[in-house]
């Protein structure tokens, strides 16, 4: 695209790209894994074309949810750094069109998942994006310092519905994995907020740090890692998994302990200093890839 | 044509051309679906 002046770029049919962006195609990345995991933890095999679909709509999904995220918080994207860029409050698009997107995109998931896989499913499907538009977004993420624990329940999901699309019904092991990752997304994305808790300051969203300040934060990480490594292991003893799943689980959980144990030894409030913080983020996101990808292991290995 | 035109004719090419390439895919998977849940061995 030539760098042009237009007299209102918005008034223009979107870009491809920015229609993509507004999936937040990242963030999908990890649902999807996430859901594919579920899936192929599951007894039985779904064929390959209906487990695609599957996961091709828990795909969809998300990015309904990161649509319908982007259409609702534009003024709020706008004051953050991190997200000012972002299609609508950077002004290259009309704010209708994110939400017609998010709105088709979020129907059209849950039809084809119901019509492909189960009903079940697409129950499940339309829960997880429901929570995560109406109880984490609209509700919960401008009122409470706790947004982001209920609001966790919407990204844990995704395993529970693979599960789900490829058996038809909930059993111990997904409802354990939904635990595992409601459990995993505080101390997530507590950590990435102590780094850029003067953004949220600055677009009025209560994250902990803001509300309660980093010691306290960090502690509630510390926390919240210790909780999420037992429920990590807790599929081994309940004999959910097998031992590779479980030695597996216990040796990431306990370097992601440690990493935790980092961060609530910082005393540091500038975001240049807090290097644990940006460890033990970055190490959230390698540990939920490598605890699923061990869990698949132990399946098949089994 | 003015500069705005040429943007908007662009964008609205590409983004006809990405929607048949989507409106194929689907059309491809609605085939493999179907052949999944009527069990056909082929």
């Amino acid at each position: 695209m030539p760098a042009i002046e237009m007299s209102n770029p918005a008034a223009l049919p979107a870009d491809w790209r920015d229609i993509l962006a507004l999936t937040k195609p990242r963030v999908m990345s990890l649902v999807v894994f996430t859901g594919l995991c579920g899936m192929l933890a599951a007894p039985v095999m779904p064929p390959l074309a209906l487990g695609f679909t599957a996961i091709l709509c828990i795909a969809l999904g998300a990015g309904a949810c990161g649509a319908l995220n982007q259409w609702y918080e534009v003024d709020v994207d706008a004051k953050m750094r991190r997200t000012a860029k972002r299609p609508l409050p950077a002004g290259r698009m009309q704010r209708e069109t994110a939400l017609h997107f998010g709105v088709g995109l979020g129907a059209f998931s849950v039809l084809l998942m119901g019509l492909a896989t189960n009903w079940l499913a697409a129950v499940l499907l339309a829960a997880s994006i429901l929570f995560y538009v109406l109880v984490y977004t609209v509700w919960l993420k401008p009122r409470t310092a706790q947004n982001i624990v209920i609001g966790g329940a919407a990204g844990a999901f995704p395993p529970l519905i693979g599960w789900v699309a490829a058996t038809g019904q909930v059993d111990v092991l997904p409802l354990l994995l939904f635990v595992i990752v409601f459990l995993w997304t505080p101390p997530h994305f507590w950590a990435l907020s102590l780094f850029v808790r003067s953004d949220y300051a600055a677009a009025g969203i209560p994250m902990l740090p803001v509300i309660a300040g980093p010691q306290n934060t960090r502690r509630q990480i510390f926390a919240y890692s210790l909780v999420m490594s037992a429920a990590a292991v807790a599929p081994w003893p309940m004999a959910a998994a097998g031992p590779i799943y479980g030695i597996g689980a216990a040796i990431l959980s306990l370097v992601f302990v440690v990493l935790a144990a980092r961060v609530m030894g910082n005393r540091s409030t500038e975001p240049a200093h807090m290097v644990p913080e940006k460890h033990l983020f970055a190490y959230s996101v390698f540990y939920l890839f490598a605890l699923f990808t061990v869990l698949v292991v132990d399946r098949f290995l089994a | 044509m003015k500069l705005e035109d040429e943007v908007i004719r662009k964008r609205q090419r590409e983004r006809a051309r990405i929607m048949a390439w989507l409106l194929g895919g689907f059309v491809v998977l609605l085939f493999f679906i179907t052949i999944a849940k009527t069990g056909i061995n082929w």
